[in-house]
């Protein structure tokens, strides 16, 4: 790790002042990924600004049916919320399954979608379920917050805030978990929602992404059934030396029926 | 008999230390003047280093000295070695290219050590590391197994032709072809076994530290033989005379054969402390520890085995090739002959066994031994293609193993592969394990999980592997540098409690309860009273270390024969004090007693006597203090059934491992909750082994899974509960009756549970690490 200079900011507008005034400044929430890149020398940011002592931005509140997560909520947090559990099961079910103990400990809402690692959890709940982002500036739909890989909408030293998820009538999150990392190698989110069916999906291509087709095809029959002729491109799918792009196409199929099996 | 002696499952004693974090590792221990050493490592598989310029490096703040290949050979120190000898078909030895500590002119693998910086704090020599400029000439790398050795690929090593370290034919051909020509039926496989990062859970690490008025160099360091590093590193690495160096191996977090062997690390730490003349520590992180410590298996090969037209093995054929990285480890050439074609015949009395190896360089980390060393490698191929004979034959794979055990009644038996078996009892281990897996159940239990759509299968591995390592003799002949005896020192103190000084060491085994177990039992003093201790040249007399599950069958019987010794010296003192003829003492439960009288003295008293010898035997030394040493006359034999019963989902290639039935014959258990948790842990190793494990290079050479991102290790959740079982022999060449069991879960699961994959899903092969994605591929071909 080089050296940098430490801040630890107590409100939004601090910590937007801070990493404005910045040479090179990170965000750090809870660390996940900075920390880790960090350590590897793969990152010197010349200012660390620790976004944990922001009480704004922490918390859950269920307001109707808008469940609102703050972005400094721990995977824990959200894992072991009972209005969560109460209002969207599969959002805290997806939160009690990133990482081990330790990451879900430390770990948050805003800095995994923030980071928007291909293979993470989180941006596949946040765009199956037309979550809003909320930001120091603005609020970004969540179908329109991921954009490519490791980016995000988010602009220059703005902040996530909170995210507000609308309630779902049923919802699940279905994911093939690397062996490895046990990071979605394909990660399938659908809800079922008044205004229709609608899906996600994490890991198989460079950035998670609404399933359009997916939700085309679940549209007149939300059932597992209705998806047995559905292909994923291969084209457009990731390849490593865990699974090729074949395979996570039709990793995706499978994920779907069952995240859709799941909702009934 | 003792209530904690032989057969008592005794907690064990070290675990206190450790579940109060008071352990002492390596780098738990800190020094005055303590600086810290930062490796420069290649980021190129394979380069000409055309210069290096550490001027910025050495100017950085905090920096001591940045030291290169250059420095090492001005003072003589290096190059690295390897112990054993295999004589090519050319008649000559192995190609064995220098293994420099430190890079001279060129780098073989990602991770080879080209400078080591040491600096007055650990950033201090990061950053300074980052500054040294090394230019580098990158060369077309060699990264595959397979083809390392055909034409026109670049060459690694001027002194290895073709990349090719030796060829090693073992057998009689002839004799074999022709078993072959007339055979009823020839079944055939080629499989690869999948190259594994040993991942021991406590990184390597040495702390050097020289003392200017002694000359002597002390070495703390994370090694499973203390003593035979400090010979290697002392005769062949000219670190310093033997007397003037001691090597410590406090508490170890595990070696599983990552260990063993002398590398470039610890010996340039040794090194430097004495150029710098300070302490100096080095601590691998993680990623170093994929990159730099030896790698295991690694083996191409084709196997094949000639039948008779009821099921009988006529005779095997297997060519092998075998990668041993970039340069030769300790015991690298071992590993793929010795300890590998010797195992060719497992549990089966095939007559006649003909083998080729073909060792080749890449440019990938050394490749040497890993829990069961060759044995993992012989026994994968041969109980598949056991199966696959099974399949062919349209037998019952019992039934076929069945058909050609060596009988109980043949041993000693002498396979056609040098190693003669003392002793087993294969039927037994087979019938136990079948019983206890519910064979018979299998089909209701398969039917049930077609209907959940799940494919249910199961699968059998029947295996031998050879411990007690080894007859010095024998390893002498096979072209060994060393003798593989051991050693015990068995020291009773004034006041009546024991020291055992062992010549093994434990990094995790648990020597220290299973030893003082064995002291208890034959001495009769209270378990609590002895201490078993180990891991340092400057307090236990010379000895081979641990590895290939020899600590109890060779160190074991030294403690023994130390204690006999003790016993007989008590008789003679004990029949002094109590006024009788030395030949009506008699020793039991720790009281020398007069036979035929109600006089009795404990062995604690005779020890005093000994001390104090006021009142003394003529011509009996006084003190109470006996080392013994112990060369055995064969190798133990542990074998066993293990059945492994999977479920496999076709929809995405996702196997669970339902049940796992393991039956072993170990002799005689002498701490039973121990010799569980090494069959627990060797089993978790093999299915890391078969489901998880890939170390993966790509193809120019760069280390793909060099984190535990990429690399997957098993975890509790990849393995059922157990049923364990035991169906021993007792091994005549064995004073204590022990074989040894700590690498028999890594030999005998991989082949169990790619056997029930195959079985589960119809297919006749799938490769290891049988990964989701293989196994799905393996459906869509076999449907």
């Amino acid at each position: 790790m080089y050296e940098f200079s430490y801040h630890r900011p107590a409100s939004v507008a601090e910590a937007a002042e801070l990493i404005a005034n910045a040479a090179d400044g990170k965000l750090v929430a809870g660390g996940q990924t900075l920390l880790p890149t960090m350590k590897h020398r793969l990152a010197s940011p010349s200012d660390v600004i620790d976004l944990g002592g922001i009480a704004e931005m922490s918390g859950i509140v269920v307001n109707g049916n808008i469940v609102t997560v703050g972005a400094m909520t721990t995977h824990a947090e959200v894992a072991a919320s009972s209005e969560i559990r109460e209002a969207i099961p599969a959002l805290a079910a997806l939160a009690g399954n990133i990482g081990d103990p330790a990451v879900r400990n430390r770990g948050t809402l805003g800095g995994s979608i923030a980071n928007n690692d291909p293979a993470a959890d989180y941006p596949a709940a946040v765009i199956a379920l037309g979550a809003t982002v909320r930001t120091n500036r603005r609020e970004i739909a969540g179908e329109d917050f991921f954009t490519a890989m490791f980016e995000t909408a988010l602009e220059e030293d703005e902040i996530i805030v909170a995210v507000d998820f609308p309630r779902p009538d049923a919802a699940s999150y279905m994911k093939f978990e690397n062996p490895a990392s046990r990071y979605a190698i394909v990660g399938v989110f659908v809800a079922r929602t008044a205004a229709g069916p609608r899906a996600a999906v994490t890991g198989a291509t460079a950035c998670a992404h609404r399933a359009w087709r997916l939700e085309e095809a679940l549209q007149a029959d939300f059932s597992a059934s209705a998806l047995d002729d559905f292909e994923a491109p291969v084209d457009k799918m990731n390849a490593d030396i865990h699974a090729g792009a074949e395979y996570r196409a039709h990793l995706v199929k499978v994920m779907a029926q069952r995240a859709v099996a799941a909702c009934a | 008999m003792q209530e904690n002696g032989i057969g008592a499952s005794v907690r064990r004693k070290e675990d206190q230390r450790f579940l109060l974090g008071k352990g002492r590792y390596t780098d738990d221990i800190n020094v005055a003047g303590q600086t810290y050493a930062v490796f420069v490592r290649s980021p190129h598989a394979h380069a000409v280093i055309e210069g290096i310029d550490a001027r910025a490096a050495a100017a950085a703040p905090g920096v001591v000295a940045v030291l290169t290949g250059e420095d090492l050979a001005a003072d003589g120190i290096g190059p690295l070695i390897c112990g054993v000898v295999v004589t090519s078909d050319d008649g000559e030895p192995h190609r064995a290219p220098a293994h420099p500590a430190l890079a001279q002119g060129k780098v073989n693998y990602v991770g080879d050590h080209v400078a080591v910086v040491i600096a007055e704090t650990l950033a201090q020599a990061r950053d300074a590391a980052e500054l040294v400029e090394v230019n580098y000439r990158p060369l077309p790398a060699v990264a595959s197994t397979a083809d390392a050795a055909s034409d026109g690929r670049q060459q690694i090593h001027q002194e290895a032709p073709n990349n090719i370290c030796f060829n090693w034919p073992f057998g009689d051909k002839a004799a074999n072809d022709e078993a072959f020509d007339s055979a009823h039926k020839v079944s055939s496989i080629e499989l690869v076994n999948n190259r594994m990062v040993t991942n021991p859970m406590e990184p390597r690490a040495a702390l050097g530290e020289y003392n200017s008025g002694t000359e002597e160099i002390t070495l703390h360091m994370t090694t499973q033989n203390p003593h035979v590093h400090r010979l290697v590193l002392a005769a062949f690495n000219q670190l310093a005379p033997e007397h003037k160096l001691r090597v410590v191996g406090p508490d170890v977090g595990g070696g599983f054969g990552a260990k063993i062997f002398v590398y470039a690390e610890e010996l340039v730490v040794g090194w430097a402390c004495r150029k710098v003349n300070r302490p100096v520590k080095w601590t691998a992180d993680r990623t170093e520890a994929f990159m730099s410590d030896a790698h295991g298996r690694d083996h191409v090969t084709k196997a094949e085995m000639a039948l008779d037209e009821n099921s009988k093995f006529l005779a095997m054929r297997v060519h092998t090739t075998a990668n041993l990285g970039a340069y030769l480890s300790t015991f690298a050439t071992m590993v793929p002959s010795y300890l590998y074609a010797f195992l060719f015949a497992g549990q089966y009395a095939t007559p006649l066994i003909y083998s080729e190896v073909k060792a080749v360089f890449t440019n990938t980390a050394p490749v040497d031994a890993s829990r069961g060393a060759g044995r993992p490698e012989a026994t994968y191929l041969l109980e598949r293609l056991v199966d696959v004979c099974a399949a062919d034959m349209e037998l019952d794979p019992a039934e076929i193993r069945r058909r050609n055990f060596i009988p109980k009644d043949a041993f000693p038996y002498q396979t056609p592969v040098v190693q003669c078996y003392d002793s087993g009892d294969y039927e037994a281990a087979l019938d136990k394990a079948m019983e206890l897996a519910d064979y018979s159940g299998f089909e209701a239990r398969a039917a049930e999980a077609k209907n959940r759509g799940k494919l249910r299968g199961i699968g059998f591995s029947s295996y031998v592997e050879a411990c007690g390592i080894a007859p010095s003799a024998a390893v002498g002949q096979l072209g060994g540098g060393v003798g593989l005896w051991e050693s015990a020192q068995v020291r009773f103190n004034p006041t009546g409690n024991v020291q055992v000084f062992t010549g093994t060491h434990s990094h995790g085994q648990g020597h220290e309860t299973t030893f003082a177990q064995l002291v208890c039992d034959q001495l009769g003093v209270p378990f609590e009273n002895i201490e078993v201790i180990h891991g340092d040249t400057a307090k236990t007399q010379f000895g081979m270390g641990t590895y290939g599950s020899r600590s109890l069958a060779v160190g074991g019987v030294a403690i023994a024969k130390a204690c006999d010794k003790l016993i007989a010296k008590g008789k003679k003192i004990a029949a002094h004090a109590m006024e009788a003829a030395e030949g009506d003492i008699e020793f039991t439960d720790g009281n020398y007693t007069v036979a035929g009288t109600d006089k009795a003295m404990n062995i604690a008293e005779v020890a005093f006597n000994a001390y104090v010898p006021h009142s003394y035997p003529e011509g009996v030394e006084p003190g109470f203090d006996e080392n013994a040493f112990f060369d055995p006359m064969n190798f133990s034999f542990p074998a066993g059934t293990h059945i492994c019963e999977v479920e496999v989902d076709p929809a995405t290639g996702e196997v669970e491992i339902v049940d796992y039935t393991a039956v072993d014959d170990f002799g005689k258990l002498v701490n039973p909750m121990i010799v569980e948790g090494q069959v627990h842990g060797g089993i978790v190793h093999g299915i890391g082994q078969a489901l998880l494990e890939g170390c993966h290079y790509d193809e120019n050479g760069q280390l793909v899974t060099a984190s535990y991102m990429d690399y997957a290790m098993p975890r509790a959740d990849n393995a059922p509960d157990f049923r364990i079982d035991y169906a021993p022999t007792d091994p005549p060449h064995n004073p204590l009756g022990v074989k040894g069991c700590g690498e028999a879960g890594a030999i005998g699961a991989p082949p169990a549970v790619i056997n029930a994959i195959a079985n589960a899903i119809g297919a006749k092969h799938v490769e290891m690490p049988a990964t989701p994605e293989t196994v799905w591929r393996a459906c869509q071909s076999a449907v």
